[in-house]
């Protein structure tokens, strides 16, 4: 596989040789595809080994009619160095749930609820999994792309 | 001499344990907003309270959500440039450009470098704007009614260079993928240095009302405070970054457009609290009119020139060519209902916006309609430790540093 010249790439490769499925550099970014089993190692290895303190962004992409349907992915940053890299998972449709980090970083909370809420990928271990931007009575995950734009919602009146 | 006053016991109260254990208090729960007077942003906080102390804080959005991605996954490339626009609508431009220079990465195009200048120029005042909301509207939420006004003044400012520059004065819809709407007008440098100097003076007027204010700084100075590590752990970017110490900023750390050929200065803070993130605001707003001043010294000198890349993927053909040949017809047809087609990929872009990292994370299967739109938008990823931010403080806390994170609806819900 290749690093790309990307250093934390080469490290990541070396350390998970068997975890790490695909990379690429296209437009300059750094990217590694690796285990949704070992997404919790990974993360750790990045934070603790590779400088990686801040997880910029967290989301996911429905690639709906492949397997495995969707791909989480996150965007690390380093200040130290202001190295980016981007790590994806891929998660099945049946058991669409992938480890949380945020015990890792703190910043996960709120963008995995927004990937649960949207999207109904679940965080397991999360510490809070509620839906964020939508309402509770909310029905289906909308940035599926089987949920039709034009879908109307239930009419819910107010909680007390 | 009888007084009719009541009498004081002659010893005072003991207050033993058992007085003490009478005492029932129990914590109350406030329901603040969703839209609330003092709060410049639609979101509910569930605060439970003992007496005027913060226990828990939950803070509830997406009162704003209106489906930005779903919106973008079902246009054309260009279709999303307005959506962008209403993402955070003080500094529309900024989220133009951070769109737009995401589908040129995956296009693999380089905008000309008078369009460059033309962005960051906009994209300065944009910022500028920002901030006069942000501390405008702080002085008014903490009562103090003129400062306010002196700030709105000066963001109007900001506004009408901006209308001359793009025809609208908050939803500009400015940038388009591989250029910009309008070259500047003729008389839009002199006007510019005009109310440069305006803006200056309102800006030391606000200073003079307010940044020695003796309950100004009472309410601003150590609360909200957040740390350096903590900033990090939770993402936090923007000014509460810098006001914690740390002086990241994508435009010197990631040098995009022409940044890397501007002179400024990255102002940062000591404490983190409410108090710094003021100063670097404000701070930042002078560096952006030395941004803005460089702008128009550096458009002066390199003189008239193209404004759009010479791509026929992305740019229209000319008119008379429209008009005459059937090619050029087509083409136009092309662009118009279908705009380009994007290379499959995927990229992601940040850039420094008012509130901090501001990143578009882009996926293309080479059609012509977007996979993914992801927007990272710093409101939503500031706003997240906000309870950790007030825990055990005042009540009264709460409305300046929620105004100093500046959490902006439109762009935190999306």
């Amino acid at each position: 596989m290749d690093d790309f010249g990307s250093s934390a790439l080469r490290k990541l490769i070396d350390e998970f040789s068997d975890s790490v499925q695909q990379t690429h550099a296209n437009f300059g970014d750094a990217t590694a595809l690796v285990d949704a089993n070992r997404i919790e190692a990974v993360m750790r290895f990045l934070r603790d080994e590779a400088d990686f303190d801040m997880l910029m962004d967290l989301t996911a992409v429905d690639y709906l009619g492949q397997t495995p349907r969707f791909e989480v992915v996150y965007h690390l940053f380093a200040t130290g160095t202001n190295q980016r890299i981007r790590i994806k998972v891929r998660v099945a449709e049946e058991a669409a749930e992938v480890a949380s980090v945020v015990a890792l970083y703190a910043s996960a909370n709120w963008m995995e609820r927004e990937v649960f809420d949207l999207y109904g990928i679940r965080f397991d271990g999360h510490p809070d999994l509620r839906r964020i931007l939508l309402y509770d009575e909310f029905e289906g995950h909308p940035l599926r792309k089987d949920y039709p734009k034009e879908r109307r919602q239930p009419l819910v009146g107010p909680r007390n | 001499m009888t007084s009719n006053l009541p009498s004081f016991p002659e010893a005072p109260i003991s207050l033993d344990d058992d007085f003490e254990r009478d005492l029932h208090t129990e914590h109350q729960v406030l329901n603040m907003g969703p839209s609330h007077p003092a709060t410049h942003g639609t979101v509910k906080f569930l605060i439970e309270l003992d007496g005027e102390t913060i226990i828990n804080l939950d803070i509830q959005v997406g009162y704003l959500h209106r489906g930005f991605e779903k919106e973008c996954e079902s246009g054309t490339w260009y279709q999303a440039i307005p959506y962008t626009d209403r993402l955070n609508y003080n500094s529309a431009i900024l989220a133009n450009i951070g769109y737009c220079l995401a589908v040129e990465k995956l296009l693999e195009i380089e905008t000309p470098e008078r369009c460059q200048w033309l962005r960051v120029m906009s994209g300065e005042l944009s910022r500028i704007a920002d901030h006069l909301t942000r501390c405008g509207a702080a002085c008014l939420e903490l009562a103090a009614m003129t400062p306010f006004l002196y700030g709105i003044e000066a963001r109007e400012l900001t506004w009408d260079l901006l209308e001359m520059l793009c025809g609208a004065r908050v939803t500009s819809n400015y940038v388009r993928i591989g250029g910009v709407k309008h070259d500047m007008p003729r008389d839009f440098p002199a006007t510019a240095r005009d109310f440069i100097a305006r803006i200056r003076a309102l800006l030391g007027d606000f200073d003079k009302m307010i940044t020695s204010n003796r309950i100004f700084v009472d309410r601003l100075k150590d609360t909200g405070v957040i740390s350096k590590e903590d900033c990090i752990r939770y993402a936090v970017t923007g000014p509460i970054l810098r006001s914690a110490g740390v002086g990241l900023d994508v435009r010197k750390s990631d040098p995009y457009l022409v940044y890397d050929q501007i002179d400024f200065d990255i102002p940062i803070g000591e404490v983190g609290d409410n108090y710094d993130r003021y100063l670097v605001c404000v701070e930042e707003m002078h560096q952006s009119l030395r941004i803005v001043e460089q702008c128009l010294t550096q458009l002066k000198k390199t003189g008239p020139g193209p404004i759009d890349v010479a791509d026929p993927r992305v740019r229209w053909p000319a008119k008379g060519k429209v008009f005459n040949r059937m090619e050029e017809l087509i083409q136009q047809f092309k662009s118009v209902t279908e705009g380009p087609m994007v290379p499959e990929g995927e990229a992601y872009v940040a850039i420094e916006s008012a509130n901090g990292e501001l990143g578009f994370y882009l996926v293309s299967d080479g059609s012509a309609v977007p996979v993914k739109v992801r927007c990272r938008p710093p409101s939503f990823i500031n706003l997240a430790p906000m309870d950790g931010m007030l825990k055990g403080a005042m009540l009264a806390d709460l409305i300046p540093t929620f105004d100093f994170i500046n959490m902006v609806g439109g762009e935190c819900d999306r």
